[in-house]
């Protein structure tokens, strides 16, 4: 007997002598009905769990367009303190879509950071950089606090006490045509307050923290 | 191995033979009446053999020792059945919609519907009872080493089932939609995005997005009453019928005792 027509080795399901084999066939009829209900049973609930699965996690590569807000004219922001503006980070969801920032304009004696000369105005997110909670600046202190877990920040935004993993966000700033200061998308700052995309509180930016959470592929640094 | 005897279906559940002298032998109406019960369920037992099932879920033999401790897992369930019928009808009056709405449908239930700060308060408090009972039944399990061989995968449905637990009570934490439940959830959630790698995609699937937006809580509300409940039901039903089949663990103190006659049936 040669190699093709070897009983455990030939294709041939004649070869193979198994009941009620066809002349040429290589697979049995039962299980060509197994593997194609099988088969069609995974394509049937394939194309409902992977859109519905891809419906849940979509709003996460979902970028969403850069929004400027007016938050008032020039003259109410001064280098020396901060005043506090409120705007609207989502429409359509009332207060829960607002939050509150620390406008004051820039000034060379105390922000030291190459980065932030060309922008006019420095604007602190109230989000505290450890789980979300909004800050204060508490004017006597000078100094951001936080009300949940104590988290301390410097007149810069940096942390100098308790448990967030570094500087306060910031937003972007510019001055439109009517002499009105618009914020823009936030950005996250390191300590050194280098800029990166915007990343959630909790999640460092120094250290061998930064890398272990990526940033989101539809917010980048402008 | 010998077989033991099939547990005996109590006396008081057993239909009684008819008395002597009464009737002609044939069934009249009043006996075709009082016998209406028996006659349904007999007509679904022939068609189903449910009673089977039944007796083997029920009428099991339990060890000597077995005391009010063993009772906490079925306190947990009844908690659970509890926020399960309290859940449906409150869902009948809340509005997911976050610009006030459902901050607005809570303060209704709570100030004007009929028996709603009774209701809504057996689910708020309800939450708690139940995370309770859950804590207090895997404590019993584990003093008492019922968590042991052949039973460690009941072991592992009752941890699955205390994190669909905990999970229920952070997106319930939300549905009031008040200041509290506001910021208990942002930090919540950013606790959840602390996760190294996967947190931060944790959170957007949480957020529904970057930010707390229009369909988080709605998202949350999903999750809280079709999600999770569906999967708790389905695990406690699994964690039910591993308790019927492999069967309930003696008390640690009591000492195993030997059978005699099994022993000489044995050798």
């Amino acid at each position: 007997m040669s190699a093709k027509h070897d009983k455990h080795r030939s294709k041939y399901t004649l070869d193979r002598e198994f009941p009620g084999a066809f002349e040429g066939e290589t697979v049995t009829r039962r299980r060509f009905m197994v593997v194609g209900g099988q088969g069609a049973g995974v394509i049937a609930a394939a194309s409902f769990l992977l859109p519905a699965l891809g419906f849940a996690v979509g709003p996460i590569f979902k970028s969403s367009p850069h929004r400027w807000e007016s938050v008032g004219s020039e003259d109410l922001f001064n280098p020396d303190n901060y005043v506090p503006v409120v705007l609207t980070l989502n429409s359509g969801v009332g207060e829960a879509g607002k939050t509150t920032a620390y406008v004051r304009r820039f000034n060379p004696a105390i922000d030291t950071d190459p980065y932030d000369r060309d922008m006019k105005y420095i604007a602190i997110s109230s989000r505290c950089a450890h789980l979300g909670c909004p800050v204060r600046w508490v004017d006597a202190a000078e100094r951001f606090i936080c009300p949940c877990h104590g988290g301390v920040y410097d007149l810069l935004g940096r942390r100098v006490g308790g448990p967030p993993v570094r500087p306060l966000d910031r937003f972007y700033t510019r001055v439109n045509g009517n002499r009105e200061v618009e914020l823009g998308p936030r950005f996250s700052v390191n300590s050194e307050l280098q800029r990166f995309s915007p990343r959630d509180p909790g999640e460092p930016l120094d250290g061998i923290g930064q890398y272990a959470y990526p940033s989101r592929p539809g917010a980048q640094k402008l | 191995m010998p077989k033991l005897p099939a547990p005996p279906i109590p006396s008081s559940l057993q239909a009684p033979p008819p008395r002597p002298g009464e009737g002609n032998g044939k069934p009249t109406a009043r006996d075709h009446a009082a016998e209406a019960g028996t006659t349904v369920v007999d007509w679904v037992d022939e068609r189903t053999s449910l009673s089977g099932g039944a007796r083997w879920l029920m009428f099991r033999k339990v060890p000597k020792g077995t005391n009010w401790f063993y009772t906490l897992g079925s306190a947990t369930m009844f908690a659970f059945l509890s926020q399960a019928v309290t859940g449906v009808f409150l869902a009948m009056y809340y509005r997911p919609d976050p610009s006030g709405g459902a901050y607005e449908s809570i303060r209704h239930v709570t100030n004007e519907v009929f028996l709603g700060q009774f209701v809504r308060g057996m689910h708020k408090w309800g939450s708690s009872v139940m995370v309770i009972l859950v804590f207090l039944h895997m404590g019993r399990t584990f003093f008492f080493g019922a968590y042991k061989y052949p039973r460690e995968l009941n072991w592992v449905i009752g941890v699955v089932l205390l994190i669909l637990t905990m999970l229920m009570s952070f997106t319930g934490y939300l549905l009031p939609f008040d200041q509290r439940a506001y910021w208990a959830t942002i930090v919540g959630v950013n606790i959840n995005g602390t996760g190294p790698l996967l947190g931060p995609y944790l959170s957007d699937f949480l957020r529904g997005g970057p930010e707390f937006g229009a369909t988080t809580l709605s998202r949350f509300y999903s999750i809280h009453m079709l999600l999770v409940p569906g999967l708790i039901a389905a695990l406690i039903g699994a964690h039910l019928y591993l308790v019927a089949k492999l069967g309930t663990t003696a008390p640690p103190w009591l000492k195993a005792e030997q059978n005699p006659e099994l022993r000489e049936a044995d050798a």
